[in-house]
Formats: C-alpha cells, structure tokens, sequence
C-alpha cells in the first residue's frame, strides 16, 4: 500500500494538468495544456473538431501517453512515479488502478454486446475491486434505478435504443465508484430525441457533487450545468470562464468564430 | 389530400397486399424433385450398390473400429489445434517482434508444406533425431528416451495433423480477434480491468462468435482429410474400408458404408456447430433477439467468469 500525501492545501484541485504534450507523428495535437478542476465542478471542454479534446480526456486517464507534462488527479501523478527527477512509467497494475477511479464514457457506447445490461456493470467491480456477486449486484441494481432502466436489467445492449446504452455506459462507470467522470461527446452519436434522457442523468449526477469533465457540443447543457468552460483550439485552451462569461462575452477571437457557429 | 374519382372509393383498412408472383421459384421446384427423384431411383433400384452387402458391413466391428480412431484423430488433433492456435494468434498479434516473427515462420512452414509429407516426417522421426532429451542447455538432463519408443503411428497422426491444422486455425482465430472493434477494449481499460481479463471475459468471447463458421469448416475437413494417415499404417475409417475391399473386391458398397459413417459425423459436428452459433451469438442478433432469457443468461455469465 502505497501512503497518500496528505493534501495539506484543502482545496487543491481534484484535476491538475501542466503543461501537457502528445504528438502524433508530426502532427502536435496538445501543445502544452495547463487546466484545473475542483472537486465537485463540472468543467465543459468546447471546441472544434480535431482541436485535441478527446486526446486531452484519453492523458487524464493514460488511454494516452502524454510526451510532456504532468496529470495529478487527487495529488497523485497519474501514469508515472517521480525519482531522481525523473519520471518512470508506472507498471500497468498501478496504471489500471489508477483508472479504476476515473470513469469514462464514450461517443459510441462501447458496451460489451456479448454480456447483459446487469454483467456490463457488474464485471469490473468483480474482477477490480473484488467484489462479491451479490454485493456487486446490488450496487448495479441500485445505479441502473437511478439511470431508469431498472427493467432492462437482463437485456442485451443491441435491443436497447442509443439513449438507453449511454445510460448504461454511465451505470457501468459509477459501479466503479470514481472520483472524476469524463466523458467524450456522450450524446453526440444519439437521435435527437434521445439526447435530453442522457444529459438529464449528468445533470442528476452533477447536482449530487460528481467531478466532471465534459466534451460535448451541446452548448444549452454547458450553460447551464457547467462551473466552468474551457474552449479549446489547435491543441491549447485558449479561453477558461464560467458559462455566463465565456457564452455570453468572449474575449478571444477564435472563442467568438466557434461559438458563432454552434449557438 | 388527392380527391379520388368517384368510382375509386376506397376503404383504407380494407387494402390487401397481393404478394409479386415468383414463377421461377415454381420452376425450380419442379426441376428439383424430378432431380432428386432420378437420384433416388437410380440409387433404390440399380443393384450394383448391393444395398444388402452394404448393412452387412455397416456395424462390422472393423469398420467401427476405424470410425473410432477417426473420431479420436479429429477430436484429440483439433483440441490440441485449437490451443496451438489461440497461442500462434496471441503471439502473431503481440507487439514483440519475437514472438510475432516465431508464429509467422511457423505458420509459413506448416502451411506451405503437404500434411502428407509432414506426417511421414514425423513417423521417420528417429531417421532425423536418434533420440530426445528434455533437460537445462548444457547442464543436467531431465528426461530423455529413444525417439522409436515415443513416436508411434498414432503419436505421429497426431502431431501430423494438430500441427499442421494449428497454423490455419491460428489464422482463423487471429482475424477474429482482429475484428473486434477497439472501442471494446479501450472501455475495458478505461475501467481498469487487466489485459487478461480484457481478452478472456471481454475480446475472445466475441471473437469466437466470428470463428465458429470457419473453424467448423476446418473441422470437418480435418475429419475426412484425417484418412492421409494411412500412410503410416494406421487404420482409420477409409483405410479400414479398404483393408476389407482389398480382399473381397466389393469395393462400391464398402466405400458406401465408409461415405455413410462420414455423413453421420459431418451431421453431428454440423449440429454442434449450430449450436455454439447460437450460444456465442448471444446478444448480437438485432431485433427481438437481444431479449432477455434466463438461460441466456447464465452463458453470458459464464463467458465473464462470475459464477
Ligand atoms: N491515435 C492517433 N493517431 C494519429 N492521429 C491521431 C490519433 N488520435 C487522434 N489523432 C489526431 O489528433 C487530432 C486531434 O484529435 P482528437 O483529440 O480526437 O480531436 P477532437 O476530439 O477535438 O475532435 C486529430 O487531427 C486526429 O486526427
Ligand atoms: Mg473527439
């Protein structure tokens, strides 16, 4: 076991990135991105596509290894260990434990269609944490009632409609008990109909104190779930402010050219 | 709304749909029956079958018995082929070049050799390597004995044709690991479970449903092509068939009973390959398929290995 740093500054922030670097190629997508988040924001990352965003959410839980720069999520260095001044790539069971306090939620779902709903989100709590089954189910009863598919507990993910999957996609997230939420552009790959049964569950779980990170185009949910907006271009964040500043009165150019074409 | 002439008037509810006629369906039917029934005939009525020579030599105990070494030459090789073969595809996709390199010669080699050859090879083993030894490289020997002792006609059948059937079912695994979509794995990351339970619980399963057709097909050619191995004198199902006609000369019919056992065994393998579709497919069926079902159920729990 490991011992924590106390986190002596109370408020250090739950998120902390500096001066993150990725490279694909010759193509820089981060070139350097500084970014905090509190404990219980929610922080709406904007931007065009190609800007890097998903990039930036895949460092915060080493999907992706940045080139440069650091991630801390809780005052721990995520993806590696500081000695001598160096930093040294964590073996891959710290890394998947790191992880395993992060959820994350993808644009196409990624359910795992050969499982049930109830296996989808019963799985990694097992063989993770080291649950028991019935322990781990409770729990999953538990969240999917409250991401309202209590009745589709023993369906397959192909019978249920893209709403419903992302709703399932987040339940599976939570059972992991995470202390930060990312998401990738969640409703982007639904009916239009069906966005608003998602973004209500992440309004649920952002009014009950979740840390999130949210990439999405839906600009109606940034102003009004999210403590802070940060825009997004060419691999920098080029503009941060709560809603009601960066929405509304944008001081940079290129916020102003983005925003003009999505609101 | 178009206004309809008067003598028009339809009823909405009333519509019926009258099906598109398909007359060469009808065509086709009849040339069917009029084939299968010269078939029939033909085989009912010619007496050179001699049907009744053949029921004697249906339940002949040497026939059965080479129906016996058949059944095991398929079911041992193709289980050990499978094994070697999740290895060989694991390693094909591993990011060392090592392994890589080791399963792509191997590949390369069996399946570019004749099975024939390789069985012969393996027979005359001892020509090659007098004896065998199992021990530490250069220190002491753990094991060892003549090669004569250990390959005999059925050790050599075997590792003939498991061998030579594990490079091909190695490629057939790995292009259905291949096919599974990435986005499964980087959410079995994301939650933290570890690579092998990522490819055990999560990535095999589905790419086991894609493999089934395929290796089903291998299956069933490794049962008939199993008979090369009476090459090394080992009698199997065709090779018993013919140790009998060389003496009786009524070769027809004793290749009929032969054809029928192959036949009852394809049936059966087809079946089981039906039925693991089914199970494997679990989830993937669009519509009402993906519905709930208790039994279902319980597969899928015992693919993510939490009883
Ligand atoms: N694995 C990868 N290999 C090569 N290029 C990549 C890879 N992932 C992303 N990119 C490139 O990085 C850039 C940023 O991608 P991404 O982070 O997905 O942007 P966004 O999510 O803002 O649309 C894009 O130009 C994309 O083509
Ligand atoms: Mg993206």
């Amino acid at each position: 076991m490991v011992v924590r740093q106390p986190l002596t500054p109370t408020e250090q922030p739950l998120v902390q990135l500096r001066g993150i670097r990725k490279r694909f190629g010759s193509h820089e997508v981060l070139r350097g991105v500084d970014l905090d988040v509190d404990t219980g924001q929610v922080l709406c990352l904007v931007g065009a596509s190609g800007s890097g965003k998903s990039t930036l959410l895949r460092c915060i839980n080493h999907l992706e290894r940045p080139d440069a720069g650091r991630v801390l999520v809780g005052g721990e260095l995520v993806g590696y260990v500081e000695r001598d001044g160096r930093l040294h790539e964590l073996p891959e069971s710290r890394i998947r434990a790191q992880r395993a306090g992060i959820g994350m939620v993808f644009q196409h779902f990624n359910l795992f269609p050969h499982l049930t709903v109830l296996e989808n989100v019963v799985t990694a709590p097992m063989r993770v944490l080291g649950y028991s089954r019935s322990a781990a189910e409770a729990t999953a009863h538990d969240l999917l009632a409250r991401v309202g598919l209590a009745p589709k507990v023993d369906a397959y993910p192909r019978s249920l409609s893209g709403g419903q999957q992302q709703r399932v996609a987040i339940a599976r997230g939570l059972a992991m008990r995470p202390r930060l939420m990312l998401f990738d552009e969640p409703t982007s790959a639904l009916d239009p109909e069906l966005v608003g049964e998602v973004l209500d569950v992440m309004r649920g779980l952002a009014a009950d104190g979740m840390t999130m990170i949210v990439v999405t185009h839906e600009m109606g949910f940034a102003r009004e779930v999210a403590s802070q907006v940060a825009f997004m271009s060419e691999g920098l964040i080029v503009e941060q402010g709560p809603p009601q500043d960066l929405l509304v009165a944008p001081r940079h150019e290129r916020t102003r050219a983005f925003l003009s074409k999505v609101l | 709304m178009t206004v309809l002439p008067a003598n028009t008037t339809r009823d909405e509810d009333s519509d019926v749909v009258v099906p598109r006629r398909r007359p060469w369906r009808w065509v086709g039917t009849v040339v069917s029956v009029l084939i299968v029934a010269a078939v029939a005939n033909s085989f009912l009525t010619n007496p050179n079958y001699q049907w009744d020579v053949v029921a004697t030599y249906l339940f002949d105990p040497r026939i059965l018995d080479g129906l016996l070494t058949t059944l095991q030459l398929t079911v041992v090789s193709m289980v050990l082929a499978s094994a070697l073969g999740l290895l060989l595809a694991v390693m094909r996709l591993s990011r060392g070049r090592l392994p890589r390199g080791a399963a792509g010669v191997y590949i390369w080699l069996f399946r570019g050799t004749p099975v024939l050859v390789q069985l012969i090879l393996w027979y005359n083993l001892a020509i090659l390597v007098p004896s065998v030894s199992i021990g530490i490289p250069f220190g002491p020997t753990l094991f060892s004995a003549q090669t004569n002792t250990i390959i005999t006609p059925w050790t050599a059948a075997i590792l003939g044709l498991a061998l030579n059937e594990a490079a091909y079912l190695g490629e057939i695994i790995r292009s259905g690991i291949v096919s599974v979509d990435r986005g499964q794995t980087e959410a079995a990351n994301a939650l933290g479970l570890s690579r092998v339970d990522t490819f055990r619980r999560i990535v095999l399963p589905q790419a086991l449903r894609v493999t089934v057709p395929p290796a089903s097909n291998e299956a069933i050619g490794l049962l008939k092509y199993s008979s090369v191995v009476s090459v090394i004198a080992l009698p199997e199902l065709l090779y018993s068939g013919q140790l009998i006609y060389a003496r009786t000369y009524e070769t027809i019919p004793v290749l009929l009973v032969v054809c029928i056992w192959y036949l009852v065994v394809v049936t059966l393998l087809t079946l089981l390959e039906h039925w693991l579709e089914r199970r494997l497919g679990v989830g993937f069926r669009t519509g009402a398929g993906g519905d709930a079902n208790p039994r279902k159920g319980r597969w899928a729990r015992w693919w993510s290995g939490n009883h």
